[in-house]
């Protein structure tokens, strides 16, 4: 990170905060570094396609999962442990008649610790203020169309809690592996703007 | 009064717009925010909560997600006198 040739005013007044801050011996550049290359690394919305596809072979760990998710998840080798704190996941299932959303109405909490940072329109005032009211319409606008007897829940996320939807597995992938199944699992089915 | 962040239910913010292949960080400074934020949580410069709070009432919605962020360390260092 100290290889930044960004000249914008704000990238200026980010790397001059820095220097002030390292001066005073309350950052470390090098640590910086290391801990956002461990992260990027670490903490991807692929995570979040493997528990899907888990869930879709194997019913025990589904029941595990949906029970208690922090639980289920060391089975793949996951945490919900490598943020500032720990916070509970809780796994939505979506069925034939209901469809789960996840939101943040009053900031960004999501389970960035396993799926990474989440995109920018999940952190938009537009999305926050919309999907709580008329969700089926700011579904719409990501193409996503509903059966109209379908119930749609939107779960607001806070500081502890934080909400992944388990999609439903797509019909006609009774061949595929596991690892196949992972790759049709995308981050807005995870947030509940997709399908799968 | 609900304060700026509070938005749920409210009117008036336009269509979600969604952009494709979306990278983590859309600029190194960015990067930089993010890890300052968890170092200094982590040294317990400033604690999440004092953050969260620290974002809500220094926050506009005409700046970026990190803008705010950025805005927010700096209000909380200076209230600390680390700068």
């Amino acid at each position: 990170m100290s290889d930044d040739h960004d000249d914008s005013p704000i990238a200026a007044r980010v790397r001059e905060l820095e220097a002030v801050l390292e001066e005073k011996g309350l950052l470390d550049a090098a640590e910086l570094d290391r801990a956002l290359e461990a992260f990027a690394h670490k903490a991807t919305p692929a995570n979040g396609f493997r528990v899907v596809a888990r869930a879709w072979v194997d019913e025990e760990f589904k029941a595990k999962l949906l029970d208690d998710a922090n639980e289920a998840l060391p089975a793949l080798g996951l945490s919900m442990g490598g943020g500032l704190q720990v916070q509970r996941l809780h796994v939505v299932e979506n069925t034939e008649k209901v469809h789960n959303v996840v939101v943040c109405t009053l900031c960004s909490c999501y389970p960035i610790a396993l799926l990474g940072p989440s995109p920018t329109w999940y952190k938009s005032p537009a999305y926050r203020s919309k999907v709580v009211s008329h969700p089926r319409e700011v579904l719409e606008q990501f193409g996503f169309e509903l059966p109209g007897d379908t119930e749609i829940r939107v779960w607001d996320a806070n500081a502890e809690s934080r909400y992944m939807v388990l999609p439903r597995r797509p019909e006609g992938t009774e061949q595929l592996s596991e690892e196949e199944l992972a790759r049709l699992v995308t981050r807005n089915g995870l947030i509940g703007t997709a399908a799968v | 009064m609900p304060r700026i962040n509070d938005v749920g239910g409210m009117d008036g913010f336009g269509p979600v717009v969604e952009e494709p292949d979306e990278p983590m960080f859309h600029a190194d400074w960015e990067a930089h925010v993010f890890a300052m934020n968890r170092a200094l949580v982590g040294r317990g410069v400033y604690n999440l909560d004092e953050f969260r709070d620290a974002v809500e009432r220094t926050m506009s919605h005409e700046s970026s997600y990190y803008e705010n962020w950025f805005r927010a360390i700096r209000t909380l260092l200076e209230e600390k006198g680390h700068v």
